[in-house]
This record gives structure tokens, C-alpha cells and sequence, in this order.
């Protein structure tokens, strides 16, 4: 079995690293280069930047964060938020990102996803879907930061996603993220159940125990990871240990 | 005196900030460049790469950097190519049609398998942390980039491709992907490439461009 991921997801409003419940209610916690710092000295094996508003308002700071990043981590930068086309993903690319998470661009126009795997690469290519869940029981996916209905059905969505190119689904779960109560498993489990690109799960992560189910029963490859590790409620190391004990294969990691 | 001048070949794709990055830190001074000249000056070469290999190719062609690479290992000054940039050192790669490489190590990259080897659907791309393996046909990995290189370090590889050198004194480390041996890095004189990504491999993949360096 291969390796799995531990991720550390930081959502940013312009400069700031912030953190909300629900993708909502935003306060800010810092400066993310010393998160991200933080992060890579304790063994993340990916940093996941996603600028949570700037699809509504336009160009963000994720270039200039990504390229300080890149100063000092060397780890895979994935980043996200606002981008539109090619020249945005080139220009991320540029200042150090290794991939690009694209949600709203994307479902406005699907062949975005195709171009950009194949400009790029589709290891590059990180479809990022955000899920709430119906009445129905179905997940509905939502842009704009969880703003915006699509219409569209979650695996149907995801299914597309592969065809058209894209190498890694962001599955944040709208419900769960920001509240500690766990991952959503089911929502994850009924998208590795039909496609074959690896799924990080993201939103609910409470305690480091959390990343054992998602990954057993879920399904997933990686798990991103954000306010236990930004309010020091838990280390990456507690979190590898919790992974370790729990029968997950995580990469050798010395400090 | 050239030592440690190091040409990171720009052909307009990729993360290249990264990789001059992680050169800085192992104490290189770096040119980013597409400019023959301070390519040929450079004392080691980098060809580093990200995306398909038609447009990888393609973009080589256009910034005609296809000859100045063959006459930095004509030179012998050493080269590494990475990722896709070691994928491109090969004759041929069957991503989105078949298209020719550089022809510098006879082999050809294809898909990684569909399925383990199980028989269960294996995925694709091979995205993560993985621990390099030294084929039996090699003893030791001295005198080489990963002299340095314990078994149980880890490093990031993201791919659906593989580079499968026909000669297999060529290989010098693979990795194991779904029961699998996948190419890790390759070997041919002058000439190193690897499939993961040494600027984003952590501490580890900084004591293989370290060692690259000296």
C-alpha cells in the first residue's frame, strides 16, 4: 500500500491566514508563511493553499504567498482560489506552486480542466469540489467558496472531472469543515468508490484519530488538514503518530 | 572558475522557481535561462519539467534547445533532468501519441499500469511520498547523487508516466507503485535524471541536488 498523505490546508483573505467554520464566519489567525514554516519542519507532506474569496473579488496574494513559500518549504505547494485560465495557472506555476485547485472556473466551463492538463499535466490539475449535502441525501456541489449552487451532483461531477483530466480531487465538505466533528466518510467513500485519481478529503478534522477512518473507511489518500494544526490544538507529529497506531502507512519522517 | 554555476533550462513550462530555489539553498548560483550560451557556460545542467511530454518537446524544439542539451553532454558537464526533464532524456514516450524524445538513454515512457499487480485498478497519477529501491543488479549507490541516501528516506513523486530505460545497468534506484518497480533515477554517464521531484522532496531530495553538485 502506498504511502498516504498528510496535508496542511491554509485558507487565505488577502494576506492573512484565516479560518471559519462552514467556509463562513472568517477570523484571521496570522501570517502563513510561519504556518507554513511550521508545517514543513514538523513532516506535512504537502502544503494546500486555497484563497477562500477570491473568486468573488478577483486576483488575490496567493502569487506573492506561494513565491515566499517557495523561499523556504520544500514540499509540493498545491494553490487555489480565483483561478480563471491558463495564464493564471501559468503564473502560480511561475512563483512556486506545483498545482492548482480550480472549483468555480472549472464547473462555469469544464474544458478549463482539460486545457489545463493538458498544458500542463494532469498531475497538475486538482479539481476542487465543494459538497453540501441535500434533503435529498445527494451532495450537491457549490462555488464561490460555498456560496453558490451549481445544480451539479457531486460523483457525477467528479466522474466528469476524470474524463476531462483532472489527476487529484479536493473533496472539502461544506457541513463538516470548520467544525471538528470528523470527515464526512460517506460523502468521501461514494466518491473513491468510482473514480481512480486519489481524493484528499477535507473539512471536520477534530482529533488526530479523525485521520484513520477517513482514510480506512473513506477511502482517501490524504487528508488536508487545518484548524486543529493552526490553533496548536495538535501537531503534524501528533497527527502521524494517531496514523501510525492506527495502521495507516505515512512516509518516514526525521526531523 | 565554474564550479557550482548551475543552468536551469526555462523552456516555458513548469515550476522552475522551485528548483532554483532548492539550488540556492545547496549554495548554487542559478540561471533560469533558455540562453545557449550561459546553458553551455553552466558547470552543471538542470532540464527540469512539469506537464505532458509532446508539449514539453514541443516547447524544447521551439526555444531550439534540442542540440545545445545534446552538446552540454557532448561537454560532459552533468545533467539532471527531472520529472518530466528525465522522462525527456529517452527516445520516445507514448503521452497523447507518440511522440520522439531527446534520444540521450535508449528507452521509451509509457503509462503506469492500469492495474496493481493483483489485478486491482490501480491509480493514476502515482501521487505521494515513496522510498527508493536499489535494483540487484547494482550494489551501492557510491559515486552516485544518492550516495548519501539511507532506505528508509522518502521522496515525492507525482506522475502517470514512467521512464523505462532498456539498458538496466542505466537504473539506479526504482520505487515500488502497486507491486510495480517503477524507474526512480537513471543513470548514463554525465547524464542523471529523476522521476521524483528532488525540490520537493524535503531534507532528503536537498542531499540528492547536494550531492548532484559536487
Amino acid at each position: 500500500m502506498k504511502n498516504k498523505r498528510i496535508i496542511a490546508r491554509l485558507d487565505i483573505k488577502g494576506p492573512n491566514l484565516i479560518k471559519g467554520v462552514h467556509l463562513e464566519g472568517l477570523r484571521i489567525i496570522g501570517d502563513p508563511q510561519e504556518f507554513a514554516r511550521k508545517y514543513y519542519q514538523q513532516g506535512a507532506d504537502e502544503l494546500l493553499y486555497i484563497d477562500i474569496v477570491a473568486s468573488l473579488y478577483g486576483r488575490s496574494k496567493l502569487i506573492d504567498i506561494a513565491r515566499r513559500t517557495a523561499d523556504e518549504v520544500f514540499i509540493p505547494i498545491t494553490v487555489g482560489g480565483g483561478i480563471r485560465n491558463l495564464d493564471d495557472v501559468k503564473d502560480l506555476l511561475r512563483a512556486g506552486a506545483d498545482k492548482v485547485a480550480i472549483n468555480t472556473a472549472a464547473v462555469n466551463r469544464p474544458k478549463l480542466i482539460r486545457e489545463v492538463s493538458r498544458k500542463f499535466g494532469s498531475q497538475c490539475m486538482v479539481l476542487s469540489i465543494e459538497a453540501k449535502q441535500q434533503p435529498s441525501g445527494n451532495w450537491e456541489v457549490y462555488t464561490d467558496c460555498g456560496r453558490e449552487r451549481s445544480g451539479l451532483d457531486v460523483i457525477e461531477w467528479a466522474c466528469r472531472g476524470v474524463e476531462l483530466g483532472a489527476g487529484e480531487i479536493l473533496l472539502t465538505s461544506i457541513d463538516r469543515e470548520g467544525t471538528r466533528k470528523g470527515f464526512d466518510i460517506e460523502l468521501t467513500r461514494s466518491i473513491t468508490n468510482v473514480i481512480g485519481i486519489p481524493v484528499i478529503a477535507s473539512g471536520g478534522m477534530g482529533k488526530p484519530d479523525d485521520i484513520i477512518s477517513i482514510i480506512n473507511k473513506g477511502g482517501a489518500d490524504a487528508a488536508a488538514i487545518a484548524d486543529i494544526l493552526h490553533y496548536n490544538r495538535f501537531s503534524i507529529a501528533d497527527i502521524r503518530s494517531a496514523a501510525l497506531a492506527g495502521g495507516i502507512k505515512i512516509r518516514n519522517y526525521e526531523k | 572558475m565554474k564550479s557550482n554555476s548551475v543552468a536551469i533550462i526555462d523552456y516555458g513550462v513548469g515550476n522552475l522557481l522551485s528548483v532554483s530555489r532548492a539550488f540556492e539553498h545547496c549554495g548554487a548560483r542559478v540561471e533560469v535561462t533558455s540562453n545557449p550560451k550561459l546553458i553551455l557556460d553552466a558547470s552543471h545542467v538542470v532540464l527540469p519539467g512539469v506537464g505532458s511530454f509532446s508539449e514539453g518537446m514541443k516547447e524544447l524544439r521551439y526555444h531550439k534547445l534540442e542540440s545545445i542539451i545534446h552538446e552540454v553532454v557532448v561537454n560532459n558537464t552533468p545533467l539532471l533532468g527531472i520529472c518530466l526533464g528525465m522522462q525527456m532524456l529517452l527516445d520516445v514516450s507514448e503521452e497523447y501519441g507518440i511522440t520522439a524524445g531527446l534520444g540521450l538513454i535508449t528507452g521509451r515512457v509509457i503509462p503506469i499500469p492500469i492495474c496493481d499487480s493483483d489485478g486491482r485498478l490501480l491509480k493514476s497519477p502515482h501521487i505521494g511520498w515513496n522510498n527508493l529501491i536499489i535494483p540487484k543488479s547494482k550494489n551501492t549507490w557510491l559515486c552516485t547523487p544518492l550516495q548519501e541516501i539511507k532506505s528508509s528516506e522518502t521522496f515525492y513523486f507525482v506522475h502517470s508516466f514512467m521512464a523505462l530505460p532498456v539498458d538496466q545497468s542505466n537504473l539506479l534506484a526504482y520505487c515500488e507503485y502497486g507491486g510495480h518497480n517503477i524507474p526512480a533515477v537513471i543513470k548514463k554517464g554525465n547524464i542523471t535524471g529523476c522521476q521524483f521531484h528532488p525540490e520537493k522532496s524535503g531534507k532528503s531530495g536537498l542531499k540528492v541536488i547536494s550531492q548532484f553538485l559536487k
